[in-house]
C-alpha cells in the first residue's frame, strides 16, 4: 500500500471529484463565518437566487470589528454595526447557529470552534480568515478562504482546491524556560521566511511539538500562514482527545468510541514522503522578539537586529525600509527598547493559557506607569474561566483591566488602534506597516515577553524575571 | 463574482518595486466594513498612497501621472497576509486587471482567479527587465496574452510564458466562476454525503 501522510489521509477522504486539469473539489465538513468576509458572499447568493446548501455545518460569530468595551451597548461606529447587523440578519434568513455578542459562545471564531468541540481530528474545516489555519492543532485540514470560496461553501458545502504541496517541520528536544509555543513559531518563520511555506500544507512533529498544550499547538499552527503556508497540523494524540471529549459538539456515547479509534489512526505513514523537509532543535529557541515590519523579521530576544551588511538588492530595501518604519538602527540589541502599549489577545495568544502565563508572571509585580496595556480574552468562555480561576484579581492588583472579547488590536479595525509612532508589544500575529493602527509600530513575542515589557516599560527577556 | 472575461490586454504599467506587499497595505482593515463590493478603489495603498491629511503622497507611484495602465508590476511576494478578497476587489475597482510579480501569496493568487484579476509569475530576471523598461520609458507598452500565456515587453519583444491551470485559465476567458461549477454539481455532492 501507498504510504501517505496525515494531510492525504485527510484530502483524500474529502475529495469528491478531480476537475481534469484543474483543481480538486474537495468537500467542507466545518465553516465558519464573521461579520466582515461573508456578506458580500450571502449577497452573492441572494444575486443567483440560491439557498444556503448545509445551514447546520456554518457557525456564525461577530469578531472582527466589534467593541472590546460596553458590548452591553449598541455598537458605536455605524459602519461595524451595520456589519454586524448584516451577519445576524444573514444567519436568521439561512439558519445558521450565530453566537451574538455577550452570549455564552461568542468569541474570535477561531477560538470558539475549538472550545465548542466543532474542529475536531480529520475534519475539513475553512473560515474567510487567514488564521483558520489555526484548527489544525487538532489533526484537521484547515485554512482561509476568499469571499468567493465563502460563497461556494455556502451554496455547496465544496471549494475548488489545488492540492498542495507537503513539509514536515520537525523540532526535536524539549524547550528552554521561559520558552513557548510563540516563540517556535517566530523562530520557524525567522529560518523559513514570510514565503518559505508558500504553496505548501505543514505538519509539525517532534518531541518539543508534542508535549504542547492544546493551546500552545493552537498558537503554533495560527501562524502557519504567516511563513506562507495554507495551513499546519499536528496528529491528533491524547492530549488532543481529552481536550475535545465533552465539548458541546464532540461526538457522544457509542459515537465518540468509534470517532476516537478513527482519530487513532490519523498519523503519517512511517515511509510517506514530504515535499519539504525542515528539522529544528528546541534547545536552540529563546524568547523571540520581532523588529521589523513582517513576522520573519524576528530574533531571539537577547540577539542584536541584523547588520545590513552582506545584504544586497531587494532584501536590503526591504530591510531598510522595515527599519526606518520602526525608527530602529541596524545592529542594536532589542532589550531595553521603549515600549508604549502592551495587547495580550488574538487568535494567536488569547485562550486562557496565555492568560495564565500573563497574570503568573504579573502576580505580585506592577505595571509600568509609561504602558497602557489592553487584555483581551478571545472569547466568552475564556473571560469567565479568568474570573473563575481569579487571575482577574492577580491582574488587577499588579494595574491591568480586562476588556471584552474580540480581535481587537490584533488588527485594528476598531477602536483599538495603537496611535501613530508607538511601540506595542503585541501577542498577535502580524506586524505589518500600519497593521495596529496607521502608524503604529508592532513587535510581536510571546505573553510572558509581553508581560515581562508590561512592567518594566521596556523590552526584556521574561527568564531575568521569573 | 461577475467579471469581464480575459483575453488580452496591451497596456502600460505602474511600477511597485517592494517586496512582500501585504494585504494590509493593498486594503488597510478599516477600510473593510462594506458589506457591497463597491468603492474599494479608492482606498487602494491607501496609506502608502495618501498623507494623513488625505493629500495625496507624490512619490507613490500611483500618484504620478506619468504611470498608468491596467498592469500592476511588484516585487516577490505580492499579496501575503490576511485572506481578505478586498484586496482583489480594491485592485480590480481602481482598473487594474494584471499582476506581475515573480511570487505570489497563495490565498492572494486564488483569490485573483476568482475575481477576474490575472496574476502574471515570472522570472526574478524578468521582473527586472519590466521594472527597468518603466524606468526608462513610464510609457511602455506590455501585453498579458491568456491564450498563449505570455507576458511580452513590446518595444524589445522580450517575452516570458507564465503557468495558469486550464481549469482557471477556461473560466477567466469565459468570465465563469466556481459556483456555477459547484451549483450544478450537487447531486454528486449529495450522492458523496451519503457515502462518508
Amino acid at each position: 500500500m501507498e504510504a501517505n501522510t496525515l494531510f492525504d489521509k485527510i484530502w483524500d477522504a474529502h475529495a469528491v471529484k478531480q476537475v481534469e486539469g484543474g483543481p480538486a473539489v474537495l468537500y467542507i465538513d466545518r465553516h465558519l463565518i464573521h461579520e466582515v468576509t461573508s456578506p458580500v458572499a450571502f449577497l452573492g447568493l441572494k444575486t443567483r437566487g440560491l439557498k444556503v446548501f448545509r445551514p447546520d455545518q456554518t457557525t456564525a460569530t461577530p469578531d472582527h470589528n466589534v467593541p472590546t468595551e460596553n458590548q452591553h451597548l449598541t455598537i458605536m461606529d455605524e459602519l461595524s454595526r451595520h456589519q454586524v447587523d448584516m451577519l445576524k440578519r444573514n444567519c436568521e434568513e439561512h439558519n445558521i447557529k450565530y453566537h451574538d455578542l455577550q452570549s455564552d459562545g461568542h468569541g474570535i471564531v477561531h477560538i470558539i470552534g475549538p472550545e465548542l468541540g466543532l474542529t475536531q481530528p480529520g475534519l475539513t474545516i475553512v473560515c474567510g480568515d487567514s488564521h483558520t489555519s489555526t484548527h489544525g492543532a487538532f489533526g484537521a485540514i484547515a485554512f482561509g478562504i476568499g469571499t468567493s470560496e465563502v460563497e461556494m461553501v455556502l451554496a455547496s458545502q465544496c471549494i475548488m482546491q489545488p492540492k498542495p504541496k507537503k513539509m514536515r517541520i520537525t523540532v526535536n528536544g524539549e524547550l528552554k524556560k521561559g520558552v513557548t509555543a510563540k516563540d517556535i513559531a517566530l523562530y520557524i518563520i525567522s529560518q523559513i521566511s514570510t514565503s518559505g511555506g508558500t504553496g505548501h500544507f505543514i505538519e509539525y512533529a517532534g518531541q518539543a511539538i508534542t508535549s504542547l498544550s492544546m493551546e500552545g499547538r493552537m498558537t503554533l499552527c495560527n501562524l502557519s500562514i504567516e511563513s506562507g503556508a495554507r495551513g499546519g497540523m499536528i496528529a491528533p494524540d491524547e492530549t488532543t482527545i481529552n481536550y475535545v471529549k465533552g465539548r458541546q459538539y464532540a461526538p457522544k456515547g457509542a459515537d465518540w468510541e468509534k470517532a476516537v479509534s478513527a482519530w487513532k489512526e490519523l498519523k503519517s505513514d512511517e515511509e510517506a514522503v514530504f515535499d519539504t523537509e525542515y528539522t529544528f532543535d528546541a534547545a536552540d529557541i529563546e524568547p523571540m522578539i520581532t523588529y521589523g515590519t513582517n513576522p520573519g523579521m524576528g530574533i531571539g530576544i537577547t540577539q542584536n537586529i541584523p547588520k545590513v551588511n552582506g545584504m544586497s538588492g531587494s532584501d536590503k530595501s526591504t530591510f531598510l525600509k522595515s527599519l526606518q518604519y520602526m525608527g530602529y538602527t541596524e545592529g542594536d540589541s532589542m532589550i531595553g527598547k521603549q515600549v508604549d502599549y502592551v495587547f495580550v489577545g488574538s487568535c494567536t495568544n488569547g485562550r486562557i493559557e496565555d492568560f495564565r502565563a500573563f497574570a503568573g508572571f504579573v502576580k505580585g509585580k506592577e505595571k509600568a506607569p509609561g504602558v497602557t496595556a489592553w487584555l483581551v480574552p478571545g472569547s466568552q468562555k475564556v473571560e469567565k474561566q479568568i474570573r473563575n480561576e481569579g487571575l482577574d484579581k492577580i491582574l488587577e492588583a499588579a494595574g491591568f483591566q480586562l476588556r471584552q472579547p474580540g480581535c481587537s488590536a490584533c488588527l485594528a479595525m476598531n477602536e483599538d488602534k495603537i496611535p501613530d509612532g508607538k511601540y506595542a508589544v503585541s501577542t498577535s500575529n502580524r506586524n505589518f506597516e500600519g497593521r495596529q493602527g496607521p502608524g503604529a509600530r508592532t513587535m510581536l513575542a510571546s505573553p510572558l515577553t509581553a508581560a515581562a515589557a508590561a512592567i518594566t516599560g521596556t523590552i526584556t527577556d521574561p527568564r531575568d524575571m521569573m | 463574482m461577475a467579471y469581464d472575461k480575459f483575453s488580452k490586454i496591451t497596456s502600460p504599467a505602474v511600477p511597485l518595486p517592494v517586496e512582500n506587499v501585504d494585504t494590509d497595505q493593498i486594503i488597510p482593515a478599516r477600510y473593510l466594513k462594506a458589506v457591497e463590493r463597491k468603492g474599494f478603489g479608492d482606498n487602494l495603498f491607501r496609506d502608502w498612497r495618501y498623507n494623513k491629511d488625505g493629500t495625496p503622497k507624490t512619490d507613490f507611484p500611483l500618484n504620478n501621472s506619468s504611470y498608468s495602465g491596467k498592469v500592476l508590476v511588484a516585487g516577490k511576494n505580492f499579496g501575503s497576509g490576511s485572506s481578505r478578497e478586498h484586496a482583489i476587489w480594491a485592485l480590480y475597482d481602481y482598473g487594474f486587471r494584471v499582476v506581475v510579480s515573480s511570487f505570489f501569496a497563495d490565498i492572494f493568487r486564488n483569490n485573483a482567479l476568482n475575481n477576474g484579476l490575472l496574476p502574471v509569475i515570472v522570472s526574478p530576471e524578468f521582473l527586472e527587465k519590466i521594472f527597468q523598461e518603466i524606468e526608462k520609458n513610464p510609457a511602455a507598452q506590455f501585453e498579458a496574452n491568456l491564450e498563449n500565456q505570455t507576458f511580452t515587453i513590446l518595444k524589445t519583444g522580450e517575452s516570458e510564458t507564465f503557468e495558469i491551470n486550464p481549469y482557471k485559465k477556461h473560466c477567466l476567458k469565459n468570465g465563469l466562476d466556481d459556483i456555477d461549477y459547484l451549483v450544478a454539481l450537487k447531486e454528486e455532492i449529495t450522492a458523496f454525503e451519503e457515502g462518508k
